[in-house]
């Protein structure tokens, strides 16, 4: 007698290839659960809010009433962020990166520094909010300025940025790092000559992820003590000042429903200018991808 | 061809030429530089400790440790204030257990679906869309939840409150999704293809393979990026704040407003609780309690995904 | 010194397969008693060997023998690899280069080398060769044209890239890039060339140029060159050692290697009965 009873194999195998057609619909259904999310979300906040998205909007500063509202002191509120969280974080963030790669010894050390940098990543934006408050606008006294968000912004972001230098440093081929020395050339003059121009790209690419996600951070600023309502423009980087997120949640939590829209078109200024900045990244990954 | 006889002058001199007339030592100093750059993000979280540890003291000096975890209500603003984190905790774990509920399926499902069955177009089309999926500020989704999906819950379930558990919940799970999703295909990636013909040569089909092979093979990276994802929703703060409430509350009902420890630091934050008031030193002992929490769930995530590695 | 020189040294000064030295060839490296470890792994056993001005001496033996391990150490490249220990010494231009106190960045100032897989940077083809010049901070345009025309034209790949000079290196075929190396390297006028099996990843036509500028080089270098291709150290070198398990078994006049070896495993060796 057999142990299979092929028969019944047979039999049983349409039931089974059916539940695998079933089932990889679902996993489909599944998939398509995020995909129609997004397209509800931009297609709710756009019919909401380009009615109110015109030149005014972008020029006015904000206002108690819905019609005369604007977004400028938000939008330059956001740039001045940024031209402090961009230098300070890409240059601590790389600056870290060529260390670990190419100087760190094997040691305990090295060791701490990068699970401590793993565990940075995980911490929520919101303590870093809490270390601004004490550290940058308490203990340094540089107040809810541009300075002290900046350099929050930069701690929270510092760990994305390491993290991707890290990986583009390390997809520099040894064998141009070797062709370096072999001319005589020191360590640092193979990072700065042949290592950094060749890992620029990947640098780039994750630095300005890391830039979008700070441009659309709110949790941390509001800690700060970031205003919420703001109408003129910060002249030093010591000025208070306020940023697109900020002004957003400040619009999404007033119970008039006018004020919704407009919420809803500074969503859309912000989501392009994150677009923006996700397209150059990607172009700049897409043009340097596969050089070696 | 003669390159040394012919030649006006010696490359080598000019080198030796130049080498004695240089200055500082940029080679010693450089090496020191960025240590001290990689130094920061140390500092950066024995600065967050320390911040938490010492304000969480002057906290406790004024209100008891005791009464801070046992105690089951927190009102900090009534004329005799209320210091018992347990609500906080509650409305939290309300939010992150409805939101484990909507990304753990739909993330693994996708992950799937990516990794066993799309073609590599349809990979390249969708993982990108998740990529923006998780790329979208949290204050946007907040905004999406208090006019979009509270309406809609509010149409199906007309006792549900303006502000309640149930529509931040469904938003924080979408939010961590691509995340949950992302990291488990990882996971399924790098099940080597060799135990998948396996079971395939035996006659199984994709999904007795997927499920009896695959899926085990990678248990502990998909364990371990769900708990990340469940440690983002216990961090989140803007949705929750949005649409949420300010309610701190300790029953299990979600129809009804909530306030989780995240909001509650936006909430004094926002308003102006005085420096140096007991109010202003509580959002350092949540703040303390959020960031255990969260420290916690990282560590296990890592432990899970080294300690269970499948050596392929 | 020129090619009769060594036609010379061929007939006269060699005594039964060993050499001996003469007036004629001034050594540039002298190594004694060398020995290499990584980690645990004992490399490199006891090695003597030394290396003659404007010859070409190449290391044959099957892989893992040493002979790359070798070589690298000759320029101090070895020590990149993590966990290297080294006794002995190796002599160049009578002076310890394993000594500590010897500075590598001077040491390969003087001692180039070309690799095994060519490895230009993504960078012009100009900006290739000028890169040597310019770290050891000759700046002025003038000089490094001439350095680029003359040292383009040393690796015979002028006439093929004159006319882009600014074009990346990537663009040009496998056998152009390893002579833009070559060129890159002369660009340093370098007292030594070491070549670790230049020729590995290249087509048999672009093989064939290499070798022939090899010839031409070592008028004016002393080049040391790593092979696994017997018929290649046959055809362009004046002195052959060969390599096996990290010793050194037998190192002669390469005429001597190939027709007359003294030792029973490298006559099995270059008669192919193993590697």
């Amino acid at each position: 007698m057999k142990l299979i009873n092929k028969s019944h194999v047979a039999k049983r195998m349409p039931v089974r290839l059916a539940v695998n057609t079933i089932c990889k619909g679902l996993f489909f259904l599944a998939t398509l659960v995020g995909l129609i999310v997004l397209a509800i979300l931009f297609y709710r906040i756009f019919t909401q809010g380009i009615g109110h998205l015109n030149g005014d909007f972008l020029q006015n500063f904000a206002s108690r009433k819905p019609e005369e509202a604007g977004i400028k002191a938000a939008l330059i509120g956001s740039v001045w962020l940024m031209a402090v969280v961009a230098p300070v974080s890409l240059m601590l963030g790389v600056g870290t990166a060529i260390y670990l790669e190419e100087y760190a010894r094997k040691n305990w050390i090295t060791t701490f520094i990068k699970v401590n940098i793993s565990n940075l990543a995980g911490v929520p934006s919101i303590v870093f909010g809490l270390l601004g408050l004490t550290v940058f606008v308490r203990a340094l006294a540089l107040d809810r300025s541009v300075l002290a968000a900046g350099l929050t912004m930069s701690l929270l972001v510092l760990s994305v940025i390491i993290v991707a230098a890290q990986e583009a440093i390390r997809a520099v081929p040894r064998d141009l790092r070797e062709a370096s020395f072999g001319m005589g050339a020191t360590k640092w003059q193979t990072i700065r000559k042949v290592v950094l121009p060749a890992a620029i790209p990947g640098i780039l690419t994750g630095g300005i992820l890391a830039l979008s996600r700070a441009i659309g951070e709110t949790a941390p600023l509001v800690v700060v003590g970031i205003p919420l309502f703001i109408a003129f423009l910060p002249q030093t980087v010591l000025d208070t000042f306020t940023v697109l997120p900020m002004q957003i949640y400040n619009w999404t939590s007033r119970p008039q429903e006018e004020f919704q829209q407009v919420a809803a078109a500074g969503i859309i200024v912000l989501l392009i200018l994150l677009i923006v900045m996700n397209s150059i990244a990607v172009l700049i990954r897409n043009k340097f991808q596969k050089r070696y | 061809m003669e390159l040394r006889k012919t030649e006006t002058y010696s490359v080598q001199q000019m080198i030796l030429e130049k080498k004695s007339k240089k200055k500082v030592n940029v080679e010693k100093i450089i090496p020191k530089l960025l240590f001290l750059m990689a130094a920061i993000s140390v500092f950066t979280t024995i600065g967050i400790i320390l911040t938490l540890i010492f304000e969480t003291f002057i906290f406790f000096d004024r209100v008891s440790i005791v009464e801070f975890f046992t105690e089951s209500k927190w009102l900090p603003f009534a004329s005799v204030p209320s210091f018992g984190i347990m609500p906080l905790i509650v409305g939290t774990l309300k939010i992150t257990l409805i939101a484990a509920v909507v990304a753990v399926p739909v993330g693994l499902a996708t992950a799937i679906f990516l990794s066993e069955y799309a073609s590599e177009k349809t990979r390249r089309i969708i993982k990108p869309i998740l990529e923006v999926l998780a790329g979208i500020p949290t204050i946007v989704y907040g905004f999406f939840a208090l006019t979009f999906v509270t309406p809609v819950l509010r149409d199906l379930f007309p006792s549900l409150d303006m502000f309640n558990a149930l529509s931040p919940g469904i938003v924080v799970g979408i939010m961590i999704m691509p995340m949950v999703a992302s990291l488990s295909e990882d996971a399924l990636v790098s099940v080597p293809k060799s135990i998948r013909e396996g079971a395939y040569a035996l006659g199984a089909t994709k999904l007795e393979t997927t499920i009896k092979v695959v899926l085990p093979a990678a248990v502990s990276g998909i364990v371990a990026s769900v708990v990340l994802g469940l440690s983002r929703a216990i961090g989140e703060t803007m949705i929750v704040s949005v649409a949420g409430g300010s309610t701190p509350s300790m029953d299990m009902d979600v129809t009804s407003s909530i306030q989780t420890m995240t909001a509650y630091i936006v909430q004094v934050s926002s308003g102006d609780a005085g420096y140096g008031t007991t109010i202003y030193y509580s959002i350092y002992a949540v703040g303390m309690t959020l960031f255990v929490f969260t420290l916690v769930m990282n560590l296990l995530a890592q432990f899970i995904s080294r300690r269970f590695r499948e050596e392929y | 010194m020129n090619m009769t020189l060594t036609k010379e040294k061929n007939s006269s000064a060699i005594v039964n397969g060993a050499i001996q030295p003469t007036a004629l060839t001034e050594k540039v490296y002298e190594t004694s008693g060398l020995n290499l470890w990584y980690g645990e792994n004992h490399a490199l056993k006891n090695i003597n060997l030394d290396m003659h001005q404007n010859e070409v001496t190449a290391i044959i033996g099957p892989s893992g023998c040493g002979k790359s391990t070798y070589i690298k150490t000759l320029n101090r490249m070895i020590e990149l690899v993590p966990d290297v220990k080294t006794t002995g010494q190796i002599k160049y231009r009578n002076r310890n280069i394993l000594d500590q106190s010897y500075k590598v960045e001077d040491l390969r100032t003087q001692v180039g080398m070309v690799f095994q897989k060519p490895n230009p940077f993504p960078k012009s083809i100009y900006d290739n060769v000028v890169y040597g010049p310019k770290i050891h901070g000759i700046k002025n345009k003038k000089v490094l044209d001439e350095i680029v025309e003359k040292s383009l034209k040393g690796a015979a790949i002028w006439d093929e890239v004159k006319d882009r000079l600014h074009e990346n290196a990537y663009g040009l075929s496998g056998g152009q890039q390893q002579r833009l190396c070559i060129a890159r390297c002369l660009a340093i006028e370098p007292d030594v060339i070491l070549m670790d099996e230049p020729t590995s990843a290249l087509d048999p036509i672009s093989t064939l140029k290499i070798e022939e500028l090899v010839q031409e080089l070592k008028k004016d270098f002393s080049i040391i060159i790593v092979t696994h291709n017997m018929q290649q150290a046959a055809r362009i070198s004046d002195r052959t050692a060969f390599f096996l398990n990290g010793e050194v078994i037998e190192y002669a006049n390469t005429d001597t290697i190939f027709s007359n070896p003294d030792d029973k495993r490298t006559e099995d060796y270059i008669t192919g009965r193993f590697g």
